[in-house]
């Protein structure tokens, strides 16, 4: 008789080859922000950002077993997704700075970033935005009879908004293959989530629409990808949309405008004791996937990355002014 | 509450200086000293100051029963201003980019604009909407759009434009005294100009638009940011012996039809400048109204829009620039048409 396998979810679930790469493209992830923030802070970027430094793990572990030809749909703190869902960071780059080889050829900047090629529908400027987009797209894989899913990532604040509500209920009455996925921190800009909302966990709400729902730990990558692989495969069956709640926390401010009077010092430090990274990293380590030199390699491969990106960016060419209303229309 | 109706200050009085975030503030704070059914409702209000620190401390002042956060639920929130204004609250309801508002659409167009007419003039919804508008500021197609002219369209609502810090405070108390609905795009370039704010309650008149510079040539609608841009533009013509008249709009809704008119007569050209997409938007109602006065007998030129570009308002810096008039677009504008080489 063989022993029960007590290790982690994602380390007995998936091939050493896929974690370490998942682990790359979190450190990937948190080196993105922090080149976007440096280049912001230089004057080489403008108008705000919205960075996902500490939230990782829900952005890498959601997106994992999702192939190409799954979709999600992002928010405004996008960043993450992008580079989970396997978007280039060099077009990332690009787009942040205007020019015309980024993603949106520099039309949309930050907010606006999206990957059709990988799945990835898009980041939105709108708060809740994607939420009846992700059930569009769940009902184009059903009735054009595919097998893809649809993940829609939102935030804690979107949960108040109508078009949750309605996209939750429609989904549910549909039986459409998509998951939810709230990456509950804590804040919608200064409001907590005790002053917006109603019930403890956004997890709850799925209740109403008669789907399942689940709260974890946003930070710990098994924890997220256990939740969102039952939630895909319920999809992938055919027997509807699930809702996960992964509870993390944004370690940087709101934008580029916040100043921080909504939370404690004390806060934001706790919180940085449970830094998705080095979790998941200490895991790999820890179960004989990777040893400390290994980990170094991969977190070094991901800043030559990003400062490659960065660079392809700096010598791309921006776009033309008599195009300013070139992409408003489909051209012949 | 006691104020007096009044035009821009005169040279006699102080010379107090305020930013136009700040006049905005002040307006508040009198109101809501003055009638405790004033109350404020938004986003990020509180603590946080409002996206652009209008409230800034406001919430520290009044509290927050007063100074309310609500959740991200513009539609929700909106009906709530609009329900609580038809049962006795007066409450201002900050949209934190004017583009949310579109998500209010219904409470703000289907109720808000008719309850009075629908309930045969039973009942009053004043309630006052505050809307940071506008581009420049690198956030893209979602958090840069002027959309006044959409609001322009229903009837039951005013919709106002202060271009100044002095008019940004008396508009605020002035549709704060009005029984309707009210809305006010305040532009998010503008929030940090600074100007004379008198002291104390004083309305500006809504729908009176102002002769801000008076000129033979040319007549130069324009409201908000455009007006400076105006100015800056009639400024320079003016070494060119171009003599522009500038009449800064202020309000959309009503719209000054006279102020207009008059000028036209004048000078016999016109030019309306505006931030929103030039395609069915301020100039065309501006142009219309006077193709179909007296005022079109006076014409020397063709009238001439100058509007955003037919896009949304895109990210890059030099094509967010391009998108809209800017100095230099207005200022050939108006040589190409007092030349007449339209
Ligand atoms: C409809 C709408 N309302 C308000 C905003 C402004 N806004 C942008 S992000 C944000 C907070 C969103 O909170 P949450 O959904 O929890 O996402 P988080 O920022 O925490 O990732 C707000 C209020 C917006 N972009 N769209
Ligand atoms: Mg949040």
């Amino acid at each position: 008789m063989t022993q029960p396998d007590n290790r982690p979810f994602a380390i007995r679930t998936y091939a050493p080859d896929q974690l370490r790469e998942a682990l790359k493209r979190m450190y990937l992830i948190r080196r993105f922000e922090e080149g976007a923030e440096d280049c912001y802070t230089r004057g080489l970027i403008h108008g705000t950002m919205h960075l996902s430094i500490g939230q990782e793990a829900s952005a890498m572990a959601t997106c994992l077993e999702l192939t190409d030809d799954d979709k999600i749909t992002s928010t405004h703190r996008g960043h993450g997704h992008c580079i989970a869902k396997g978007a280039d960071v060099g077009r990332m780059f690009a787009e942040f700075f205007g020019k015309e080889t980024g993603y949106c050829h520099g039309r949309g900047g930050s907010m606006h970033i999206a990957d059709v090629k990988t799945g990835n529908l898009g980041a939105n400027g709108i708060v809740g935005g994607g939420l009846p987009i992700a059930v569009g797209s769940a009902l184009s894989a059903k009735r054009l009879c595919k097998s893809d899913v649809t993940v829609c990532f939102f935030g804690d604040g979107a949960n108040n908004e109508g078009a949750f509500h309605e996209a939750l209920n429609m989904a549910a009455v549909w039986k459409l293959p998509v998951v939810f996925v709230c990456e509950n921190n804590g804040y919608g800009m200064s409001t907590s989530t005790a002053r917006s909302t109603a019930v403890k966990h956004i997890s709850e709400r799925a209740a109403s629409y008669s789907m399942p729902g689940v709260t974890v730990d946003g930070n710990d990558f098994s924890a997220v990808a256990e939740a969102v692989h039952i939630a895909v495969a319920r999809a992938r069956a055919g027997d509807g949309p699930s809702l996960v709640e992964n509870l993390t926390y944004r370690w940087r401010g709101h934008s580029k405008s916040d100043r921080n009077r909504y939370r404690t010092k004390e806060e934001i430090e706790e919180w940085m004791t449970r830094d998705p990274i080095a979790r998941f990293r200490a895991e790999l380590i820890a179960h004989g996937l990777l040893d400390d030199a290994g980990a170094n390699a991969i977190e070094a491969a991901a800043i030559a990355d990003m400062e490659a990106g960065i660079e392809f960016a700096k010598v791309s060419p921006s776009p033309k002014l008599s195009e300013v209303t070139r992409y408003v229309y489909a051209e012949n | 509450m006691n104020a007096m109706t009044q035009e821009p200050a005169s040279q006699t009085q102080d010379l107090r200086i305020l930013s136009y975030a700040e006049a905005i503030r002040e307006a508040m704070a009198i109101a809501m000293e003055a009638d405790p059914t004033v109350i404020l409702m938004g986003e990020d209000i509180g603590v946080y100051g409002g996206a652009f620190q209008v409230t800034l401390d406001l919430v520290d002042r009044f509290g927050t029963d007063r100074v309310m956060d609500t959740p991200i639920s513009e539609l929700g929130g909106a009906g709530v201003a609009v329900g609580a204004a038809l049962t006795g609250l007066k409450p201002i309801f900050e949209f934190q980019f004017s583009d949310f508002a579109m998500l209010a659409m219904e409470q703000i167009v289907n109720q808000a604009a008719k309850l009075r007419y629908m309930l045969g003039g039973e009942a009053s919804v004043p309630v006052v909407f505050r809307l940071p508008s506008g581009s420049g500021t690198g956030a893209a197609a979602q958090h840069s759009q002027s959309i006044e002219a959409w609001f322009g369209h229903v009837p039951g609502l005013k919709v106002l434009q202060p271009s100044t810090p002095e008019d940004a405070k008396g508009m605020l108390l002035a549709a704060l005294a009005d029984p309707d609905p009210v809305m006010i795009f305040e532009h998010k370039l503008l929030y940090k100009m600074k100007g004379h704010v008198p002291e104390g309650s004083y309305l500006t008149p809504i729908g009176k638009a102002l002769v801000r510079r008076v000129g033979t040539d040319v007549t130069i609608v324009a409201g908000s940011i455009m007006l400076h841009r105006a100015l800056e533009a009639a400024e320079k013509l003016s070494s060119e012996g171009i003599n522009v008249e500038v009449i800064d709009l202020r309000s959309i809704r009503p719209i000054d039809h006279e102020t207009i008119l008059t000028s036209v007569r004048k000078t016999g050209r016109l030019m309306v400048v505006y931030e929103g997409v030039k395609a069915f938007g301020v100039g065309a109602e501006i142009s219309a109204m006077v193709a179909e006065s007296d005022a079109f007998d006076f014409l020397d030129a063709p009238i001439l829009r100058l509007g955003a570009a037919d896009a949304p308002v895109p990210y890059n810096p030099d094509l967010e620039r391009a998108s809209v008039p800017q100095v230099d677009t207005i200022e050939a504008a108006a040589r190409r048409l007092t030349r007449r080489e339209v």
